[in-house]
Formats: C-alpha cells, structure tokens, sequence
C-alpha cells in the first residue's frame, strides 16, 4: 500500500498529465501552432512508451488497476489521438480556427479515456468518463464561427450531461446494494442479491450510460449531428477513441462488477446489439452528407463490436478488442480521405468522379469502405470474423445470422461512395494537396489495414497477450 | 516439380498487377503488352498440372500447407484433385482471351481495368484450389471487388444498377456460408481445413442446417432459380471480358461449391434434399430456356441460356451417381468454353456496331463470313451436336439423370429441344434472312480476335471427339465421392 508504488502504476497518466499542462502554457509562448502539435504527438509518445513500462497491478486502494486489457485500449486511445493530430493541422489552419488548446485538449480527453480504461472503481470511471467529455465537447464546438458546429457541441454537452445524471444515478443505486463503489467488491457482494428488483434499475441506468457513450440505439441520437458539426478530425477521433473508452467501461464493469447477472445484462445488451446494427445499417442508407453517414457506419459499428461481450467468454472479450483496434485504422483512414478533400468532400455527391481526377485517393477510399463492409482481404473481415467465431462458439447463431445480413445491408451504402468515385462522371474538378502529416496518416492507416487483412496473426496474438496477464 | 505451381499461378497474376499499379496512366501500349505477357505466363506456368497430374490418383495432388494463422488454427493450403484440377487450368487460360479481347474495346481508365482482371483471375484461381475454409472463402469474397467494378465502370448503360445487383446477391448468400464455416469449424474440432472436415461425420439435423446455408452461397452463384435475377443483369452490362469471366468462371464457382463441400461434408442431407435441387435444376433449364425464346437482346439472350445451362450442371451433380457428376463437371467446363466463346463473339460484333439488340442484325453471314463460322461452331456445341462437347456432357447428364429419376431425365431432354430452338432461330436471325443496312461495310474478324477464338475452337472439338483427355482426370476422384454418398 505504499505511496511510491501507487505513484509508479499511475506513471503514465501523471506523465500525461504534465505533458499536457506543458503544452498548454507552451501554446502562449509558441507562436508556430505546428510545434504544438508535434509537441501533443511526442507527448503521447513518451507515455505509450510509459505505458509498455508499467508493471501490472492496483492501486490506491484498488481504484486504479494496470493490465494487459487496459494497455490493450490505451494503445487504442495513443494510436487514434495521433492520427487525429495528423489530420488536425491542414484542417484547422484552412478553418481559421489553428489554436494550441485543440491539442491540449485531446491530451486531456487521452487522459480521461486512460483512466476509464484503467479503472476498477466506478468513482474514478466517472471522474474519468467526465474529463474525456469535457474535453471533447469544447473540441466539437472549436469551428466557434461555425454555427453547425456550436449546435453540435451545445447538443453533445446538453445529451452528454443527461447521460452523465444516468451513470451516477447508476452508481448510486449499486452503491446502495452494495455499499462500495469498488468493482471486485461489488461483484462479491452481488452473489446473494441476484435479481433484486433495484439492481435491475441500476442496470439499466448504467447500460443507457453507456450505451449513450458508444451511440448504441436508442441513444444514437446525438452523433449524426454532431459528427456532422464537429471539426472533420475530431469527428474522426470520436467515432473511436471515446466509442472504444466506452468498451472498455462495459466490459469491466458488466463482467466483472456486475458477471452475477450476466443473464440480465447478456438481455440487455442484446437488445441493444439488435437495435444498433439494424438502425444504423438502415438509416445509414438514406444519408447525403458523407459525415452524418459515417457517423450511422459508427452506430452500426458499435452493435458489431458489442456481439463480443454479450458472448461474455474471453475470446468474446479479446474480439471485441480486435475490431476496435481494427475499427481505428479503417475509419480513422475513412475521415482522413474526408479531411484531406475537406469542403471539397462534405457532401457523398462530391465524391463522383474522383476516381478519375484522383486515381490515388479514390482507390484509398475504396479499400477503406470495402474494410468498413468486412470484405477480404482487408482488416474489417478479420475483425468481423472473429466477431462471429467468439459469439457463434458461445451459442449466439441467431445473433450472427442478423449481424452477417445487416453486414450485407451497409455494402449498399459504403459501396454507393465506390460506385460515385469510379462509376460516374466528374461535375466539376478539384485539387487535393494533403499535407506531409495527412500523407503519413493515410499511409499508416492504408497499411494497416492491408497487413492486418493479409496477416492478422501478430494483432491477434497482441489481444490474447493482453487479455491474459 | 520445381516450383509450388499453385502458389505461382495464384501470385503471378498479383504480381503483375502490382506492377502495373507503378505504371504511367498513359503507357496504355505497354500496359495491355504487359498484363498479357502475364496472363499468358500464368496460364505456362500451370500447364505442370495438365502435364504432371497423376490421374490414378483420387487425393489432393500439387499439395502446399504453411502456418497462416496459428491462433485460429487457420492455414495456407492449397491443392487440387481431379474435380478442381481442370477449373485452374480453364481459368487461366480464359486470363489471356480476355486481355485480348479488351484490347480495343475498353478505352476508359485502362490501367485498372487490367489490374481488376489481374486480381479476378488470382482469386478465381485461389478459390478452386484453396483447402483451408478461411483461405477460401477469402477468395470466394475477395473477388467480388474487382468483378463489382469490371461490371460497374466498363459496363453498359444500366452498368450501376447490375453491379450493385450482383454485389448485393452474391455477398448476402456469402455472408450465410460465412455463418455455416464457422459452425462447421466449432463442430468439427477447430479446423478449418477442408479435408480433415470431410473426414468427420456430421449429426443429420446439423448437415441439413449447414446444407441450407451452403446452398445459400453456391445457389446464387450457379444461379439456381428463382436467384438467378442478378445473372441476366450482370452479364448483359458487364463488358465483353466480364461476361466471360462470370459465364466461364464465375459461375462456374457455385457448382464446385456444391461439389467440393455440400456433397461430401453433408452426404446425408445432400441425398435427403436431392430432389429438392433436382427440380430446382429442371426449373432453371426449362424457365431459362423458355425466357430464352423471348429475348430481344443477344447478351441477354446467351445470359439466360447459361442459366438453363447451369440447371443442367445442377442436375448432373444432384443424380449423385458417376455418370451424372463426372457430365456436371464436364458440362461445366464446356459451358465455360462455349459460353465464354459466344460473349467473346457478341463482343466482337457489340465492339463494331455497340448495338446488342438482335433486330439491328441480318444477314452478317454474307458480311462476316468468318465471323458466321466461329459462331456457328459455338451454337453447334450450345445445343449438342454430337462431335462437339456439349454432346458429351449433356448426354452424360442425362444418362445420370435417368438413373436418379426418370421424369428428370425426360424433362431434361426437353430442354435439349429448347435449347436448339432458341440457339437456332437467333443464327437465323442474325446470320441469315437479308442483309441489314446497318451493317454493310463492317470489316470481318482480325488476327487478333481470331487468335483470341481459336484456342476454344480446339477444345470444343478436343472435348467432343476424345472427351477422355479430360473425363480420365476426374474418374478417381468422383468415384471416391460417390462411394462416400453411398
């Protein structure tokens, strides 16, 4: 229980912490808002490299837990930030609106997330939970002179602040069962109050929390507007790096908290599963904006991503952590292509023709909504597989059958983008001149999704690794 | 054997296409130089199994395995038998007839084009030589992007509607045998691997389950009626080069399926539902040959007679006794052969004219008399004379069917009747009857069309003067499969 070890378990979030407040101060100072951002990315450099460091274990009173399961989404939340840097500079300084608080920002809502990850008491989930959402809703209004983008912010903080009221009034009902907000506590104390009527109320107030934070139907609302609003990189950023906290959240707390009523929760999330992947897919269908149809691919996405915990096995566990990290790379990449074409790319309309004036962007684009179909051979299939193989073993057929049809639905729609890019006619010409980061965002992401389609053996031998310290 | 052929006539093609990834857009010469230099060296570098095939042989032959996936138990596994060994062989030689026959016809973003065709012809050959599930339904998915494209970008006028038609068909039917492999691979002890599966036996109720979602997959592939709508669509639109892929190849896919995997995995409930498929197969033949009366379109014309073709494959395949399956392969083949031919020729006509309605025709015997041969030879072996392969094929289908049921053999020898009708009045239309002014002065085939055609005109009379060449490949494997459906 000694001090000094707490403090060297949470070593990568100190670190954070002060690199981020460094930034911060240094953005009055640095008047190059291209040395900020590269001073965010070697921040969240120094503390993956932390993060590799850190021994497994708890801390400060078993708030805080250090594993391979919250490395495994860590690396998630550096990868994604760092990309969405990438993709920020060209973006903001085209806006007007090139401030060094944006990178600020991200690092803090990166730590935010960091903690979600890493916590094993629902007091710091909350508090971490809030500093992700903080952050990111003054990230979404940061277009101040864009009105579409102080809708979306004053929504996401209006919506984000009921589904904060329902996490804590979740939490408190499970502390009044309990008497401890401790997750291995309260899973001992659950065994003889299976069913209780109060419990049921707590968890359907925890579940809607986060089922808000993942944008699972029927709390999707939100993300269609505000995706659209929200500064292009950004977007980006939240269709993955808060969708995947939000994993993380659900699978700790529902396995391990709440693993006495797995039956309950198994129903719950199924419903939602259910709900998500057939609004999503459908509704995506209908979109003209490419933004607001990503961000109905994201809904989508999330009840995919949820099969693996309703399958609740490890392997379930381990999939779900596969297609997030995967989901990273290939809609990450998906909004990079939308950044880089910028106003010229808002609008799926714009996008005909661009096979022809930009062979090398279009054919980036369609690798990406081929991966986003689950199409081999790119990364999205082998996410999807195994997605079906771990709910499939646990007897979910049914489940699958549905999630493999809706599968069949999105193609009309990422494949729409495809058939506009090489199958129509230019209406007008345009020029793209992404910048070195942008280059280097999509060439990693590209990459990625390539490697991981042709041989994800490694990336699945990363999740195992993680799951089972 | 020197180098693992499999494996080369599978990469060589990615390799070209890669290749030409790097080239100048405006290179076009050397491009369409380029992707035939490749196709042709693909098709070299597999005539090792023509040559060294051993036919007293009924197991996997040309066998690679490698560790791909070790944590799902997934390999890199390819082989062929005498049911597979010919597809191979069949699709990459149809790889070079179709740069050839692009070669003037696409004018538009050529450099993808051929890389598209690159790719089609990789996976194509993956898919019938791969024995690892996961690797082959890779394949099986993988090829659908390059083929939805070929159809979408160079097709016709309707060419967005058929592609996403086909795209939409074919994955929802994937996507449900994706769900099969997966069970399969949780009741089968972990494995994907294709043979170790057919070595297990399967309780009844779950076959007829996995049967079902199989059947989904290959089924719309064949095409089986009533999904055969996308067919029709797709081949009418698609460009010259992708009509023959889908006739020659494509198709082709669904009916190995059925061979490769429902028939031995799920023995017992392939016999249970035998007769469902045989009258699906008489539908398909007798529906497909009927709509052929009444087109008005020459591609969509040939594309509806593959449909009643295909029935006949199914038909074989379902009589599960050696003569009925060794003429469903067979047949397959041969419609690979002829059909590809026939969209090669009507390409070669569209290519002068750009008009695929039969009425813009007449007469073409007196303006293309070499043209009228090539054509002639093909519809002959479309509707069995005897002396050409379609004979040999039908008749065994036909043999094999009588044996299974003898209303379907009866039912499938009108087809046959059908099949002359529609064959014979639509050479009559165009060929003959008085010359159309539309096509006075068009110039008769050149040497390079006649090159692209000769190659088929070989096999075509091959097949149907000493079928054995081709039928000793596929005797010891076939029997294997109909001692296991015993």
């Amino acid at each position: 229980m000694d001090f000094s070890r707490d403090m060297a378990l949470i070593k990568p979030e100190l670190w954070l912490t002060g690199l981020a407040i460094i930034v911060l101060l240094l953005e009055l100072i640095i008047k190059k808002k291209e040395v900020i951002a590269f001073l965010g990315i070697i921040a969240i450099a120094v503390t993956a490299f932390i993060v590799l460091n850190v021994a497994p274990g708890l801390a400060f009173k078993e708030m805080y837990i250090s594993d391979g399961y919250s490395m495994f989404f860590k690396f998630i939340f550096f990868i994604s930030s760092i990309l969405t840097i990438l993709l920020s500079m060209r973006y903001l300084r085209n806006e007007n609106v090139h401030y060094g608080e944006y990178y600020s920002l991200l690092l803090f809502s990166v730590l935010g997330m960091s903690f979600m990850a890493s916590s094993n008491d629902l007091i710091l989930l909350y508090l971490g939970t809030e500093l992700m959402a903080l952050s990111i809703y003054v990230l979404t209004g940061f277009k101040r002179y864009d009105a579409r983008s102080n809708e979306a912010a004053l929504k996401y903080f209006l919506l984000g602040a009921f589904s904060s009221a329902l996490l804590l009034y979740g939490i408190s009902y499970i502390y009044l069962l309990t008497g401890t907000t401790n997750l291995r506590e309260i899973a001992e104390r659950l065994i003889s109050e299976s069913s209780e009527p109060v419990l049921m109320i707590a968890l359907l107030f925890l579940a809607s929390a986060f089922a808000f934070k993942i944008a699972a139907v029927p709390f999707h609302m939100w993300s269609p507007d505000v995706y659209e609003g929200a500064p292009t990189p950004i977007t980006a950023f939240m269709s993955v790096g808060p969708k995947a906290a939000g994993f993380a959240v659900i699978g700790r707390v529902f396995i391990i908290a709440l693993g006495s009523i797995a039956v309950d929760w198994k129903t719950v999330l199924m419903v939602l599963s259910v709900l998500t992947m057939i609004v999503g897919n459908v509704l995506a269908i209908s979109q003209t904006n490419i933004k607001r149809m990503l961000a109905y691919s994201s809904i989508a996405h999330s009840g995919y991503a949820l099969l693996g915990i309703i399958a609740g096995t490890p392997e379930g566990i381990r999939s779900t952590m596969l297609y997030l990290f995967i989901y990273a790379f290939m809609n990450i990449g998906a909004f990079a292509i939308v950044t880089i074409l910028g106003r010229e790319g808002e609008l799926i309309s714009d996008y005909e023709g661009l096979g022809k004036i930009e062979p090398l962007w279009a054919a980036i684009m369609l690798i990406f909504m081929f991966s986003l179909t689950g199409i081999p051979p790119t990364a999205g299939f082998v996410g999807k597989f195994y997605l079906f193989m771990s709910v499939i073993n646990a007897g979910y057929t049914g489940l699958a059958i549905l999630a493999v049809i809706m599968s069949a639905v999105s193609a009309y729609f990422y494949l729409r983008v495809v058939m506009l890019m090489y199958m129509k006619e230019p209406s007008r010409t345009i020029s793209v001149s992404p910048n070195l980061p942008e280059a280097l965002a999509v060439t990693i992401t590209t990459g990625l999704v390539l490697l991981m389609g042709v041989s994800p053996y490694y990336f699945i031998e990363f999740a195992k690794v993680s799951m089972s310290l | 054997m020197a180098y693992p052929v499999l494996s080369t006539v599978i990469f060589l093609p990615v390799v070209g296409a890669l290749i030409l990834l790097l080239m100048g857009r405006r290179q076009e010469l050397a491009i369409k130089w380029f992707s035939l230099i490749f196709t042709v060296l693909t098709f070299v570098v597999s005539l090792p199994l023509f040559l060294n095939f051993d036919k007293t042989r009924s197991d996997m032959q040309f066998v690679e395995v490698f560790e791909w996936i070790p944590a799902w138990n997934i390999k890199y596994y390819l082989g062929v038998d005498g049911i597979s060994v010919l597809f191979v062989l069949l699709s990459a030689l149809l790889g070079p007839l179709c740069v050839l026959i692009s070669w003037h016809s696409i004018k538009d973003k050529i450099k993808e084009f051929y890389i598209a065709l690159l790719l089609i012809e990789a996976a194509m050959i993956g898919v019938f030589s791969a024995l690892d599930f996961f690797l082959f339904y890779v394949f099986w998915e993988a090829m659908l992007i390059p083929m939805y494209l070929i159809i979408g970008v160079w097709g016709g006028p309707r060419r967005i509607y058929s592609a996403i038609k086909f795209f939409l068909y074919t994955l929802a039917g994937s996507v449900l045998m994706l769900v099969g492999i997966i069970v399969l691979y949780f009741n089968g002890g972990h494995t994907f691997d294709i043979l170790s599966l057919m070595s297990q036996k399967f309780p009844y109720k779950l076959q007829l389950i996995l049967f079902w979602a199989f059947f989904a997959a290959f089924a719309v592939k064949v095409p089986m009626w009533p999904v055969h709508t996308w067919l029709p669509d797709a081949h009418t639109e698609a460009p010259t080069a992708g009509s023959v892929i889908l006739a020659g190849i494509l198709i082709k896919m669904g009916a190995y399926g059925f061979l490769r995997f429902s028939l031995p995995l799920f023995p017992d409930a392939t016999k249970a539902m035998a007769p469902v498929m045989l009258t699906l197969s008489i539908i398909a033949i007798i529906y497909g040959g009927l709509i052929c009366l009444v087109q008005s379109d020459l591609k969509r014309l040939i594309a509806y007679s593959s449909v009643s073709h295909m029935g006949f494959v199914t038909l074989g395949i379902f009589a599960l006794n050696q003569q009925g399956l060794e003429g469903g392969i067979l047949q397959m083949i041969n419609h690979g052969i002829v059909t590809g031919a026939l969209f090669l020729l009507v390409g070669v006509i569209y290519d002068r004219s750009h008009s695929r309605e039969i009425s813009h025709y007449g007469g073409v015997a007196t303006v293309l008399p070499v043209y009228a041969g090539f054509f002639m030879v093909f519809t002959l072996a479309s509707i069995g004379l005897p002396g050409l392969n379609g004979f040999i094929g039908e008749f065994l289908i036909i043999l094999g069917g009588f044996k299974a049921s003898r209303l379907a053999g009866a039912l499938a020898a009108t087809g046959i009747i059908i099949g002359a009708a529609y064959m014979l009045w639509l050479y009559q239309r165009v060929f003959f009857e008085e010359v159309n002014p539309h096509i006075k002065g068009y110039k008769d085939m050149d040497l390079r069309e006649i090159i692209t055609l000769a190659p088929l005109v070989v096999l075509v009379v091959w097949i149907g003067v000493y079928p054995n060449t081709f039928l000793s490949f596929m005797h010891e494997s076939v029997k294997q499969l109909v001692i296991k459906l015993q």
